[in-house]
Parts: structure tokens; sequence; C-alpha cells
């Protein structure tokens, strides 16, 4: 690793005071982050730590029904913590392995939007609200790509809000080394429709696959997808499974995660 | 004998406590004063030439002591091959140099060219990538068979990327060739056995030290064969003299072949060490050994088997490419060589064998002996094609197998392929094996599995392997470069205690529980006053190291020597003691007496005797008790066995799980079961990672792919199953004192075609037209060839 | 350089670290505790589980700063008070699940910190919560049967099943 500092702040308030320092990177839990600084392929100049926030750790309800999760806590506390909607806290408790969960955090996953990450199919599939130091982010303009993300250099994720739908699944097929989603998808029915999201498969990151989401949003039943696919075009394709593999496993998923809902 | 502690106890491992307690010392536990770190440069692309390399920069850095490269070494000797192989021409093998660091060309992606020691490893990391190099990048030759052609070398003073092409036994070919094109059915098998690393959880790490009042080395390293390592830091690299150098390889965190090789950096570490007078360490990091630890496998295979149409065996022919990557490591020649062809018989009466393998060269991290080395890959070639055929012909799996086993009253066995089985019983192991597996449940289990959506298929296979290597005769006359017999020291303490220096080196397989297992057997004396020593060349006479599952069948026959040699001492002593001949004495349970009287001394008397020799007869007799044995066995060990597993396979994935497991194993008479049945487990998960899991993967330009766990799955908890293990059917070895056979690579050995065969076999019942599938057998790739 | 207090195996520990430097390091080269092992770079192997406030995690992925004021536990606090292995490293021993021994401190705190949340783990949860810790030397067989056992279950007959 390079040389950096290591700042804790204790609040919100000294956290965005300590992002304003040139090439400053937030630190959340550090499962992905760390192993990034090992490899030497980033340099920040100053790390700050949101571990120690306490107003950013915890999960709770809000007047809309929304579950609010602060963007600190950690995938062990999801899990364990969220009532009312099975299918976050059950992707929460699958993400790595119980010692990443005891530190990888909710917001350090989202703001990394690894493409096989879990968290951005749970937040793009229950059409979440990102809370940022600034501002409201919908899910649909959050993620922008592989690990690309709407937010602001120096800009912390404070909060989650996820609406709770009426069903939902998700289904995680694991890449065989890394355990992460090689493909992942998760489901959601609400009163108003379905959300599809897709997490591993696209060389463009997690995506909403639109037309398993208007067939679901008529029929919400696993055969309703019977003769929907998607193209292998556009599709990661690696050591671990082709573009057409993977396109396949989206729609083996989707009717799983249907199925499980 | 005593009631625990003795052969055939499992006698609970005494070294956990130090494992489970945290007090393990592994190299890189160790500190030394005014330790200096290292770091490598190390190339990324495949293939390149260096066109210069500026390292004032580094040098100009924080903390920097020195910085090395290779030109530094263009005066020392080269990391050189084991073993010499000829060509079928009669041509010697072809032996590019392995410096130290790379000089002129980078040949894989890791290839280290430089190096900087500093005060502190970020330091030197940070000075590593302030070195200025200009890496002209030539195309990377990584397909075998176009290394093969041979348009693009990688080493261009040899002319050629083939550094042998083998044939064996030449003598057979014709023969073997007129049988094939005779026979009534001919079953063409082309398969690739995988690229593995080999992964021990320990990495490499090395230190130096210097004594420059004395001159004296001392290296501490991750070694499995510490005199080996120092043998040829000694005679072919540094030059140093071997009473000058020390190799002390302290906990090893396993090793798995990768650590039997003396590798660039340990000279580096010396060569530094001394120049800057203080010592010089390195840690590998995981991200490093997948670049620069030799790797495992990677053949390339066309295997023929011709036979009756009753299923009788009448000739196995292949011809493999077998990848050694960009230098030849030290077992690299000898494993897709004698390791593997002289296998090519299996467990079979076959009467007609022969094997050509022709060894390449490639911009790839250099492959060598991993985990079963040659013999995974013959048996995996010969169970694969056998159970090809079985399918084509309409015969039973086991009964095409059984058709063609030696049979008892055969041994001993010359084997088709130039080796003499001594003992087996294979319609035994698969006896057992079916009883075992529960052959018969199968089709109710596969009921249950089809009820949920499931595939479920039965595979089943023998294997045989030739290990505990080995006699140091036949192999000179093969081409080995040293000896292959191993040696210990029993030395009895004055007050009885007993420190026994082996030869073999303990990284994971318990000898310091199972040696002592034998002596105190033979002794009559408590286990727990025996303490075995091993991995420093400066306490123990010599040794060849633990690799090729030797250990027991070795060094263990060496230590009975010398303990049947400290017997016939202590008699003599006893005999004075006890005021008659000694050939009055017996010894029994720890007791000398006098044949038909009730006079004895014990066991602790005679050795304090020995160390103080008052009223000693020191004119005919030395005082002192201890005694050296070299053993050098007569031939090599055959363990065999037979395996079966069930997997279940899901058709709208891919994915394959492993849901029962049963292995059944001939490894001659047993010491300690408890530690046989881990080393089978172990051996077991290896196999089923080639065939599941593992593979390292270079794209087509020499880069690495699968360069970490990210992309190199391991097998996991959650990945397998409990294994049933059974090592019941005993055909003790008939050469070595113990009767043992080795055990630490079966289960690699014979596990890959039992996953494989299993998978075919769900997938014909299923009425899939699949006749095979290159490991590992990852859901895209089962999933993919389903597609048709 | 800053300093950092922490307490270790219940003994106050304090000592200079950089803004970079890992707990693990802190560990092994700060405080001579070398039981943590270092087997990765990309925390998959899990050599390094310790606990933080009681918590398993892998000591090669936080940084030591993060430790201020924490409890942390590593395997040479693992023993009962007068030395002997405790439980979950007695049941190692006595089910032979562990070779060379390099991942079995990490497997060890794994194991203990899945009995804190669950005394009687199946074979399957099990093998579930050691996702993160890889070992290559004993097919896992028997450090399932050591958890099992640790957790009062015979292990012999669920492994026979």
């Amino acid at each position: 690793m390079y040389a950096f500092d290591i700042e804790r702040p204790a609040t919100i308030a000294d956290a965005i005071a300590a992002m304003k320092g040139e090439d400053a990177q937030a630190l959340g839990g550090g499962q992905t982050l760390i192993p990034t600084l090992k490899q030497r392929l980033a340099m920040p100049s100053k790390l700050v730590s949101l571990s120690g926030i306490e107003e950013m750790r915890g999960i709770c309800r809000e007047d809309e029904g929304r579950i609010c999760i602060g963007a600190s806590t950690t995938h062990t506390e999801v899990a364990a913590g969220v009532e009312g909607y099975a299918a976050l806290a059950s992707l929460a408790a699958n993400i790595g392995d119980p010692a990443v969960r005891n530190r990888g955090t909710i917001g350090g996953s989202l703001a990394n939007n690894d493409p096989s990450a879990c968290y951005p199919a749970a937040a793009l599939g229950s059409g979440a609200t990102v809370v940022t130091d600034r501002r409201e982010i919908a899910a649909d303009d959050f993620f922008d790509g592989l690990f690309g993300t709407a937010l602001e250099e120096d800009e912390i994720i404070i909060e989650v809000r996820f609406p709770v739908p009426e069903k939902a699944g998700y289904i995680k097929f694991e890449q065989p080394a890394s355990r992460f989603a090689l493909v992942g998808v998760f489901v959601a029915k609400f009163a108003d429709g379905v959300r599809v999201a897709v997490t591993g498969a696209s060389e463009e990151g997690v995506f909403r696959w639109s037309e398993a989401e208007a067939v679901l949003s008529s029929n919400f039943a696993a055969d309703a997808l019977d003769g929907v696919a998607l193209p292998g075009s556009g599709m990661i394709s690696d050591l671990h499974g082709s573009g057409d593999y993977r396109a396949h496993l989206v729609g083996v998923l989707t009717r799983r995660a249907v199925s499980a809902a | 004998m005593p009631a625990d502690g003795g052969i055939g106890a499992s006698t609970k491992r005494r070294e956990d406590v130090r494992f489970l307690s945290g007090t393990g010392r592994y190299t890189d536990d160790i500190k030394l004063h005014g330790e200096a770190h290292a770091a490598f440069a190390r190339s990324d692309v495949a293939h390149g030439r260096i066109v210069s390399i500026d390292t004032s920069l580094a040098e100009s850095m924080p903390g920097v002591l020195a910085v090395f490269t290779g030109e530094d070494f263009v005066d020392v000797g080269g990391n050189p091959a084991g073993w010499l192989i000829h060509s079928r021409d009669g041509e010697p093998m072809k032996e590019p140099k392995r410096p130290v660091l790379a000089h002129g060309k980078v040949r894989h992606v890791g290839d280290a060219y430089a190096a900087v020691v500093a005060e502190r490893l970020e330091q030197a990391r940070d000075a590593v990538e302030a070195i200025e190099v200009e890496i002209e990048e030539v195309s990377a030759v990584v397909d075998m068979s176009n290394a093969v052609a041979g348009e693009d070398l990688v080493h261009d003073e040899i002319g050629t990327n083939v550094c042998f092409d083998w044939g064996w036994i030449e003598d057979n070919r014709a023969a073997t060739d007129a049988a094939i094109s005779a026979a009534p059915h001919v079953t063409t098998l082309n398969l690739v056995n995988n690229r593995l690393v080999a992964n021990p959880m320990e990495p490499r790490a090395s230190i130096a030290d210097y004594d420059a009042g004395t001159g004296d080395y001392t290296l501490y390293t991750t070694s499995q064969n510490p005199h080996v390592s120092r043998l040829l830091i000694c005679a072919f690299v540094l030059g140093v003299p071997e009473n000058k150098l020390k190799v002390i390889a302290p906990d090893v965190g396993g090793g798995f072949g990768s650590k039997i090789y003396h590798y660039g950096e340990e000279a580096l570490v010396l060569t530094a060490a001394k120049k800057l007078g203080r010592p010089v360490r390195w840690t590998c990091t995981r991200s490093e050994a997948f670049m620069a630890d030799a790797q495992g496998r990677d053949h390339v295979t066309k295997i023929e088997l011709a036979c009756e149409k009753d299923g009788t065996f009448i000739a196995f022919r292949t011809e493999t490419n077998a990848n050694v990557g960009a230098y030849l490591s030290n077992f690299s020649t000898v494993t897709p060589t004698f390791l593997h062809g002289t296998l090519m018989a299996g467990n079979y009466a076959v009467p007609n064998v022969y094997v050509n393998v022709k060894a390449v060269f490639t911009n790839t991290a250099p492959v060598d002996a991993y985990r079963g080395a040659g013999r995974p890959e013959a048996t995996y070639s010969l169970e694969r094609v056998i159970d090809m055929a079985a399918r084509e012909l309409g015969i039973d799996p086991i009964e095409i197998r059984r058709k063609n086993f030696v049979k008892p009253d055969q041994f001993p066995f010359a084997s088709a392929a130039g080796l003499e089985y001594d003992t087996g019983d294979y319609d035994a192991l698969m006896d057992k094996l079916e009883a075992l597996a529960d052959r018969s449940g199968f089709e109710a289990r596969a009921e249950a599995s089809k009820a949920s959506g499931k595939l479920r298929g039965f595979g089943v296979n023998s294997y045989i392997e030739a290990c505990g290597i080995a006699p140091s005769n036949l192999v000179g006359i093969l081409g080995s470069r040293v000896g292959l017999y191993d040696a210990a020291t029993v030395r009895v303490n004055a007050t009885g205690s007993l420190s026994v220096m082996v030869g073999a080196h303990s990284h994971g397989q318990g000898h310091e529980t199972a040696f002592p297992q034998v002596v105190s057997e033979m002794l009559g004396i408590d286990p727990t006053s025996i303490e075995i020593v091993h991995g420093d060349t400066s306490k123990i006479p010599f040794g060849m190291g633990t690799y090729g599952s030797r250990s027991l069948a070795v060094c263990g026959s060496a230590v009975v020597r010398a303990t049947e040699k400290i017997i016939d001492k202590a008699k003599k002593i006893a005999a004075h003691m006890l005021e008659v001949s000694d050939t009055d004495i017996e010894f029994k349970d720890g007791q000398f007496s006098v044949s038909g009287t009730d006079k004895s001394v014990a066991f602790g008397d005679v050795a304090f005797k020995a160390y103080v020799p008052h009223g000693y007869p020191v004119e005919s007799l030395e005082p002192g008790l201890e005694e050296t044995a070299f053993y050098d066995p007569a031939n090599f060990t055959y363990p065999a066995g037979a395996y079966a597993c069930e997997i279940e396979l899901d058709p709208e994935t891919g994915k394959v799980t492993i849901e029962r497991f049963a292995a059944v194993d001939d490894f001659g008479n047993v010491i300690n079961p408890m530690i046989v049945d881990g080393q089978v487990h172990g051996g077991i998960a290896q196999g089923i990672g080639q065939a599941l899991l593992e593979g390292c993967v270079y794209d087509e330009n020499g880069q690495l792919l699968s360069g970490s766990y990210m992309d190199y799955a391991m097998p996991r908890a959650d990945d397998l199953p409990f294994y049933s293990v059974d090592h019941s059917c005993q055909t003790p070895c008939t050469h070595n004192p113990l009767g043992v056979k080795g055990c630490g690579e079966a289960g690699a050995i014979g596990s890959p075609p039992t996953v494989v065969n299993a998978v075919i076999d769900a997938l014909q019942r299923a009425g899939h037209d699949i006749t095979h599938i290159d490991m590992p057998l990852s859901p895209s790739r089962v999933w993919s060839a389903m597609q048709g | 350089m800053s300093q950092v207090t922490m307490t270790v195996n219940g003994k106050a520990a304090s000592g200079e670290i950089e803004g970079r430097t890992l707990l693990v390091d802190f560990l092994r080269e700060t405080l001579n505790l070398t039981g943590t092992h270092v087997g990765c770079d990309t925390s998959q192997c899990g050599a390094c589980v310790v606990h933080v406030n009681g918590k398993a995690i892998k000591a090669c992925t936080m940084f030591a700063a993060e430790a201020e004021g924490a409890e942390v536990k590593t395997i040479e606090g693992m023993a009962n008070a007068d030395g002997s292995l405790g439980t979950i490293q007695q049941a190692f021993q006595d089910h032979h699940g562990l070779q060379c021994g390099f991942c079995t401190p990490g497997m060890v705190m794994s194991a203990a910190a899945l009995l804190q949340d669950n005394p009687k783990p199946s074979e399957a949860e099990i093998r579930d919560y050691l996702e993160g810790n890889l070992c290559r030397c004993t097919g896992y067989h028997n450090i399932i049967k050591a958890i099992l056992a640790a957790s009062g279950q015979d292990a012999d007959a669920i492994a026979a099943e």
C-alpha cells in the first residue's frame, strides 16, 4: 500500500469536513477497498473511516413505511436487523463470508458498485433511495456502469431507504472462486408493478430487465417468463462463463426468484 | 508393544498443540535482529526483451539499501533440472539456463528481473515501482501446439520450444502400433489435464543471514527438503561450500510439491545478506505466488485404448504435450516422463503400452510436480478412456476393470510400462468399494434426484501409483542427477530420552507423531520420550526430503535401520552389564534379558551406561548410543485403490455437487490410521478441486487470468462432502522393513477421473450424447456441453 | 505515525502505527502475536481471522487504527486459564482437524464465532460458515467433525450418515 493518513470522524459533519481534502477517500468496511490498496491500485492521500459514526449505523422504519439503513450498517447487522423484508435480509446474510459481513457495509458496497455485488441488485430492484450528505438519489439514477455511481468525489452516502414490496426474492448463482454473483437476480413485486434487477451479468453493471418486469407485472409467476430471454451479447464473458451462459442464468434465476418470493 | 502410541495406533498429534495455540513457528514468524526487506520487480508481460533497466532512481529512494538485476547474477550458475531426459532419438533434453533474476529476456508474467532491498517492506515496494525498465514485448508462446510449431521461441538459444520428445518404452512402439491397428475395437480420447496451482496456505518465505566473522550463511526457508535446497544452492547456483550454508525449514504450512524446489528468491536473499552484512527477508504475497510458484499438471493428451469386443485390453497408446512453462524447474522433466509414462498400464494386465511425451516450453510460469506428479495425469487418461470404452462396448464400468486387473497370483508383476508391482489385490479393493459406496442403492437415489429435477451419476475407477521414490541405482540409469535414499540418526540420550533426526520434512504429515510410534514399537519405550528433529541441515545427517509419498517408506525405513543398529549396540552393552555373551541377550518390551533366566536390564539403564561408561569395555566397544542409517529403497511402493462418487447435476445451471464419495486404498501396513485418513481426505479434496473447480488460465498473450482467489477456485468447506475412506485391504510392501506404501498423493491421483466419470454418467443417463468434458467441470462448461 | 491502544487477549496493548498499518501487522509485528497468519491478499483465505469486539473479522482487511479502543482476541487467547487447550482447540486435536496448521488459527477463531451465535450448528451450517476459511490439507472433513464435536454433537455418527 502507498502511505496515507487515516481519520476516524465521530459525526457526519466531521466526515464531510474530512472529505474536503484532496484525494480523500471514504472508507466503509474496507472489504473491497483494502485489497485494492494492497494491489497499489489506488493512491488516496487520506482515508476517512466511516465506521465510527454512530449516526450512520442502524435500521429503522420511516413514516412512509420504508426501511432506512444507515450507510455504515454492516451486512451482519442488516441480516439480523431488517424486519418485514426477508429478501433483503437474506441477501445481506449471503454476501461474502461471515468475517466479511462483520465489516462490510451497505454504503461501502453501493458506493463501490462492483458489477458482481449483491446490494446494487437489492437497491435497484427495490427502487431504493440513496441519501447522501447533500441530496437524495433514486437507485434508477445512482448506478452508472462498472464501479461507477452518481456520487461526486467527496460525496458520502448517509443512508439507504428501501420501499418494502409485497413480495420479493433474490437468487444468487455464485462465481465458483470469488463467490460474488456470477449472476444475481432480485425480483420485487409492488402494488404498481414488478421490478427485476440483475447483477453480475452485464458489461454495463447492474440493470433492470424490463421485458421480465412487464410480463411479471401482469402475471407474477415463474412460468409467465416462458419465452422471455435475454441475448448473450452485452453480457460479461470470462473464464467463469460466456455471455450466453450468463444470459441463460438470468432467466433461470429470475424464475427461481419469483418462485422464492 | 505400548498399548497406545505404537504402530497401528491413532495417536493424537503432538505437534497440534503448538499449531492450535498460535505458537507454531513458520518462516515469516521468525524475526532476526537488523533485518532488511526484499521486494521483486516482476514482468507484467509474458515475453519480452529487456532493453534497459535503470535503477538509479530506485537506489536513491528512502530506506533503499541495494538494488539487484539479472546483470548481478550472470556469473553464478543456473537453477538446474534434477533429471536428464533423453529424446527418442537419443539426444539429451534442451536445458536453457534458469537465472536467479531474468537477464536479456523476461519469459512469463511474474518473471522477476530485479529486486530491491530496503529498511522496510513498503520502502522496498516503493522502490520497485521506481525502477525504470524498458521491455520490448514480443509474441508470447502460450498454446502448446503453437509452441511445438516453433515460430516464436521462448529460449532463442536452443532453437526450439521442445525440451525433449520422449518415448516409453521406445522398443515397444512398433508392437503397440501393430496391436492397435489389428484390434477389433479402439477407443480414442483427446483430453486436457488442467493446469493447477498448488496453493499451500502458507506462501513461500525466505530469510537469509550471513555471519561475516565465520563466513557462514543461514537460510530459513519454506522447503519440503532443506538438504536438497542446500545442494542446489551450493553445488549449482551460488557455489557456496555446503558446510558454509545452513538451511532451516521450520514449521512449513503445506507444500504439495511447490516447496520442493529451489527458487531464485532464495539465492537473492542470500546474496543480499552477504552484500549488506545483515539479514534479508522476503515473504511472498499470494498474488505473487500465483505468478511465481511452480504450477502443476497441464498436459494435452490423446489416448487410445485397443481392446477385444469382450473388453479385454490389448494396448494403450498416448501422445502428450506436457507444458514445462518458461524454465525447467527441478522436477519438471521427470514428472511428465518417469512419474507418468511408467504408470500407463494402470492396474491392468495389458500387454502393450507406448507413451510419447513432448515437453514444451511456453511463456507461462514453470510447471513441476504437484501432489501426485505425473501419476494423476496417467490415471486420469487411463480411467477416462476405460470408462468411455466400457460405454461403447456396453460393458459395466466395474466389470471391464475387473476383467483386466492384474490378479493376486500374478505378483510380482512386470507391467507393460516397465515397473515391477510387488503386491496388490485389486479385486478385493473393488469388492470393498462396491459395499462402501452402496452401489446397489444408487438407482433409488437417482430416482430421488430426478424427482427434485436433478440428474445423478455414479462414477468409479481404479488407480495404482508408484511412490516412495526411489531406488538410486535405477533412477540413475533413467537420468536422475541425485540419489533418492533418505537418512536418519537415532540418538539415545544418557537419561534415556531419544532424539531422532530425520531427513524427511513434516509440513502437515504428522512425522513428529508417527515416527516416534515406529521407534516406540521397536524399543518398547514411551513414545513421548522420543523427539523428532527435522528441517535443519545442521542437525540432520542428510535427507532428500518429503515428496512423492516417500517419508515413511524411505525415511521411515532409515529410522527402522538406525533403530536396529541401536538395539544391536545396546545388546552388546547389556551383555557386558549382565556378564554374558551378546548372543544370549533377548530384547523385548524395553528389557534386555538373558535367555532362559530372569536376569535383565532396562533400556534406560543401558543408555545411561553408554554415556557413563564406568566399568565399560572401552577397548572393544565405543561409549555412546547413537546410530545413523541411510536407506535406499529396492523398488517403488505401489499403493492402489478403487474410488467411487455420486454427483448431482442441476440441468438448468450445469452445477455439479458431490453427494457421496468413497475411497478404498491399499497402503500396506499403516502406522497411524488417523493420519492416513487425513492424508486421503486432503488428497480427495484436491482431486475434486481439479475435477470441478480449479484451473490456472492464461490468455493468448500469456496474461494470467486466474491470478488470485477471486478467479482461481479453491475448494471450500461447502464444496465438499464427508468422505467414506477405508484402508483395511492391506497387501504389505514386500521390500521395506515396515511393509508400508505411501499415502500422501493417493487421494489426488484417484479422485479426478471418479468425479468426471460420474458427471458423464449422469449426462448419459439423461440422454445427452456427451462422452467427455475437460476439467474443471465448472457449471458453465457443463451447461455449454449440454447445449450441444 | 500515530499511537493506537486496544485490549488484546485481555491485556492492554499499544504501539506506533501508520495509517496503512493493518491490524494483522500490528498483532504480528508490534505485539509479536504470530499465531494470526496471512495467507492471501484478497480477503479470501481467512488465516487471519480474529475477534474484534466479539465478532470474527479478517485482520488483514482492517486497519489497526480502526481497532482503537477495541477488544481483540486472537488464537493466543483461546487456551484455558491453566494453559491447556480450550474446548474447540482440543476438538481439533482429537479429530485431526489440522495438518500443516497454517489455516488453523483462523479456523479456530471462525469456529468460536460460529458456536457463540449457534451453539449446535448442523453440518451444513458449519460448512456455510467456513466459506471464508480456506484449508488446503484436510479436505475439511475433520475440521467439520471437530466443530461438531466441540458443540457436543456426535461427530462420528453425523459424518457416517
